[in-house]
């Protein structure tokens, strides 16, 4: 075991700057202890106040977010908001990225993600019912990134199939600005009657602190700091820092713990997440206003000659904190024992504010809960509005003309951000627990509410080019895709969780991002009345000096009030009459289009939002849909109108069904413009009056048939005829073509 | 009838399963993989392994959930000739406590697989299978990572001879050997069968056709 430096080694040889503590925050340390901190204490201040645990550098920012509404019965700040759903129920929900360890780990990175974010819905008391992921990569034109994509999605598949909660959807981008700094953000959704909620808070001086699950083992050390530091060469041989994750484990917690959160003497229950022991027991004391004793012989440990330090910063996985009312201890612990866990008492509640740990009957560590899990620093980065931006606000985005219609749109259709996932959502058991009404693939995925005549929609979006282009007019775009998303799948949004993937905050031009794109967000969500209930914020998202395209990404669930109104997608029979809600203009910035033809590189402006009118159009596409006059219905998003309408087509079983199509627009290129704010739906032909005196702004603009071809003109001069079975082909075979090429 | 559906630690399709057998009309309970006494199952007319991943599948697909304490009691169940249905894990369980013949390897993609599947019904004279007509395709989703059956030849003339082939893949998605999906043992009161028919009980979710079997338990 290697001998810990004393308090004096610590200030003389600045050792806090190695658990990237600056010079000042050593100092207000020193302040808060009135003396020197020894080796286990810094550890302890250097996670707590690590951006991962503390959010010293994006508080600032944050508290712009609207996050309060009728609805809301849980804000910020827990493990999960919740919001209510009625019946006296609730649906609770949070996004989390697991980006730093992906880059090293994928597989074990991505199940440990999908882990870590259940915990944090289960430990609220909720039953998970559904997972989403937005992942992110570099173009599938390399060894490396293949990898990381196939590990990836194999270790969501094996962790998240094993829970028995059903992947239900998110995305999957590509972009060479993600090739050294992948994203793996991950989502969970669960359920939950109001009087089961509960909150990590140590309440009850005297009660016992409860440890239950995993181990604790030397891994993820220093996690919640890796994660706040970019990617560097070095970070790479960090490899044996990253978790490795039990879903078995974490299965019989689930199972346990949702029956505990049901028995009186329960207090508190929170995950042991970042920063592991120390963050969740000094914030539940925090929360409480208490403080806590810990006597660390106690606590279950891999192996033999763990120091306090190792202990309290450990990662480990599967791992849970209870507060249980003093003397039924074992009224709980019968209750774990029948899954075959342990549940050990590791502390007692006190009332003097302090976390005082104690080891082999010394006091090891005594610090104030408080400085740790609420008065870390906070800072005002400087920021400035970015250079490159100011250049592509005077740019009109070129566009190189287009010699063939149908070669650019089979070429969009093969571009691996909007070609078919199936790939990857095969792999995901999507639908056990018998509730996944719209699997992936269509808009949102929609999962019903078992016993009553309701669902929910839920989906994650962020268009990542629009945000870098625009970082406010990106932010915006991000919410209201994704509440578009919903609408069209007859849901009305309800809230949204953000996870906030950046590059360096110590960049001020990084910094502005941030903050434009979070007041382009708190603007949307004001709009469509989604508040922020949650989230998570992922910065030192850069490798070798590179940054990523800000992602805001916006994980969103509505409420379908009634069964009837679950709508997806798909164009559903002959003779259906198909319209288009929104104007479509020539916006090509950031499009899929330009991407493509400047092999990659973007430029310009990103289409404009009026939320005014995003509000107008998916008011007027929801009220249509719950009136029962929409047989389809389809957010236009990326690769313009005429993706939309080779989709809405696709998975049919015999490709029978067509569409022909005109469309009023000044050029033919306008087919593939990213305006926002649209949908392309189809209506039955008996509905077309009620539809049309409904939502009269909407065109009609053609009609379903039975050609199995997909015909579009524009202004009467046809523009491009492809079958669509070809078009379906290329669109699904895309992905794994790509993974099995060589380089 | 009354339905035992045993939860050993790791099962997820419990409350599938119970859904699905109450909706074909039936009354069922759960039954804990821990009970140790011999007559544990006798109150039931019949017993199902759900689908999931006891014991996180480790060491090897129901390896582990086959020397649980309740596995006397469900050998007590067969001798007694009550019908028993292992699904997907479950399926997996039987083999492996050897009520039924063969095995399991990996998917040939090496990958999970979750999909809607076209079955054949082979045999529609079973106690499984009575409400399907001999040779009909219906479609179940499958939702595996070793659902890849396989057996030695005698074996497979045996299943082949004595009709215990149930159910067959119209496209074989993991490599199993004779597009088995599913097979009973030669008295016929044991069906493993990897697709889902609990997952196809709902028109909203896409198809009905599962509720065919559990109504033929009778």
């Amino acid at each position: 075991m290697i001998k810990e430096p004393t308090p004096q080694e610590i200030e003389a040889g600045k050792i806090y700057a190695t658990m990237g503590m600056s010079d000042g925050e050593f100092q207000m340390v020193k302040d808060i202890l009135g003396r020197l901190p020894n080796y286990t204490e810094l550890g302890l201040f250097s996670v707590m106040w690590s951006e991962h645990c503390s959010y010293k550098n994006s508080k600032v920012l944050l508290r712009g977010f609207p996050t309060k509404g009728e609805r809301v019965l849980q804000g910020p700040g827990e493990g999960a908001g919740i919001v209510d759903i009625g019946d006296g129920q609730a649906v609770v929900f949070k996004i989390e990225s697991h980006n730093h360890p992906s880059a090293v780990e994928p597989f074990q990175a991505a199940a440990t993600g999908v882990g870590g974010i259940v915990r944090d819905v289960f430990s609220m008391g909720a039953r998970p019912i559904a997972s989403l992921n937005s992942l992110r990569f570099g173009e599938l034109d390399n060894a490396r990134t293949k990898y990381l994509f196939t590990e990836v999605v194999a270790g969501i598949a094996s962790y998240g199939n094993s829970l028995g909660v059903p992947t239900v959807g998110g995305e999957i981008y590509f972009d060479p600005c993600y090739a050294g700094n992948p994203l793996c953000n991950a989502m969970c959704v669960g359920l939950i009657n109001h009087e089961d909620i509960q909150k990590g808070v140590a309440r009850g001086e005297g009660n016992t602190v409860m440890y239950v699950g995993a181990d604790t083992g030397r891994d993820g050390i220093h996690g919640a700091t890796f994660a706040s530091e970019e990617l560097t060469e070095e970070t790479e041989k960090q490899r044996p820092d990253v978790q490795a994750g039990d879903p078995y484990l974490e299965k019989l917690l689930l199972e346990a713990c949702l029956e505990v959160v049901k028995h009186p003497a329960l207090v508190g229950i929170q995950d042991m997440g970042a920063a592991g022991l120390i963050s969740s027991s000094c914030e539940m004391a925090s929360k409480a206003g208490m403080g806590m004793e810990m006597y660390l012989d106690q606590v279950p440990q891999r192996d033999a000659g763990m120091t306090p330090y190792e202990m309290m910063l450990s990662e480990s996985q599967e791992r849970m904190l209870l507060v249980i009312e003093k003397g039924r201890e074992d009224e709980i612990r019968q209750i774990f024992a029948r899954y075959g866990l342990v549940a050990v008492d590791v502390g007692k509640v006190t009332s003097d504010k302090y976390m005082r740990l104690f080891h082999k009957g010394q006091v090891v560590a005594e610090v104030p809960a408080d400085a740790l899990a609420s008065q870390a620093p906070e800072y005002n980065k400087p920021r400035r509005e970015a250079e490159y931006y100011k250049e592509f606000q005077q740019i009109e985005a070129k566009l190189a003309p287009i010699a063939d219609y149908n070669a650019t749109l089979l070429a969009l259709l093969r571009q691996p951000s909007i070609a078919s996932k199936q790939w990857a959502y095969q792999q995901f058991d999507y639908q056990v627990r018998t509730s996944t009404v719209v699997p992936p693939g269509s808009d949102a995925a929609v999962v019903r509410v078992k016993g009553k005549n309701k669902a929910l929609a839920m989906t994650t979006d962020c268009n990542s080019r629009y945000v870098y282009l625009d970082p406010f007019v990106g932010g915006q775009i991000a919410v209201a895709e994704s509440a578009r998303n919903i609408v069209a799948s007859g849901g009305k949004p309800l809230a949204v969780t953000d996870n906030l993937n950046f590059g360096s905050p110590e960049n001020p031009e990084i910094f502005w991002q941030m903050e434009q794109s979070i007041k382009g967000i708190s603007d949307a969500c004001l709009v469509l009345d989604t508040p922020v209930i949650g989230g998570n914020v992922s910065m030192y998202n850069e490798r070798s000096g590179k940054a990523i395209y800000p992602t805001p990404t916006i994980g969103m669930v509505g409420l379908v009030e009634d069964l009837a109104h679950i709508t997806t997608q798909h164009f559903k029979a002959d003779g259906d009459l198909i319209y288009i809600i929104g104007e479509t203009k020539p916006e090509y910035g950031g499009s899929e289009l330009q991407k493509m033809q400047l092999q990659g590189e973007i430029e310009g402006r990103p289409p404009v939002i009026d939320m005014q009118v995003e509000k107008a159009s998916q008011d007027a596409m929801l009220a249509a849909i719950k009136a029962g006059l929409v047989a389809s219905a389809h957010d236009i998003s990326e690769g313009g109108a005429a993706v939309a309408l080779a989709e809405a087509l696709f998975t049919q079983a015999d490709a029978k069904l067509g569409a022909d199509v005109d469309m009023a627009l000044a050029d033919h290129a306008m087919l593939f413009a990213e305006s926002q704010s649209r949908f392309v739906l189809s209506v039955k032909p008996a509905n077309q009056g009620a539809f049309e005196g409904l939502v009269p702004a909407a065109k009609l603009v053609g009609k379903v048939n039975a050609s199995g071809q997909l015909k579009v003109a524009v202004n009467g001069v046809a523009a491009l005829t492809l079958d669509v079975k070809m078009m379906q082909e290329s669109w699904e075979m895309a992905i794994p073509c790509l993974l099995k090429s060589e380089e | 009838m009354k339905f035992a559906i045993i939860i050993f630690p790791g099962t997820s399709c419990e409350e599938d399963v119970l859904h699905a057998v109450q909706g074909a009309g039936h009354q069922a309970e759960y039954v804990w993989h821990s009970e140790a006494s011999p007559t544990a199952l006798d109150t039931y007319d019949a017993v199902i392994l759900p689908g999931g991943a006891s014991h996180g599948n480790y060491l090897r697909s129901g390896s582990m959930a086959a020397q649980a304490n309740i596995i006397p009691a469900l050998h007590k169940a067969n001798e007694a000739g009550k019908p028993i249905l292992g699904i997907c894990n479950g399926f997996q369980i039987l083999t492996e406590a050897g009520l039924l013949p063969g095995g399991f390897l990996p998917n040939e993609s090496m990958r999970f697989i979750c999909k809607p599947t076209e079955i054949k019904v082979e045999n529609a004279a079973t106690t499984f299978t009575n409400k399907y007509a001999q040779g009909q395709t219906i479609t179940l989703p499958i939702a595996h990572a070793h659902g890849n059956y396989y057996a030695d030849d005698t074996t497979l003339a045996e299943l082949q001879a004595n009709n215990q082939i149930i159910f067959t893949y119209n496209q074989n998605p993991n490599g199993s050997q004779k597009n088995i999906a599913g097979i009973t043992n030669k008295a016929g009161n044991i069906l493993g069968l990897m697709p889902h028919p609990e997952r196809a009980v709902d028109k909203l979710l896409g198809s009905e056709d599962g509720l065919g079997l559990f109504k033929s338990i009778n």
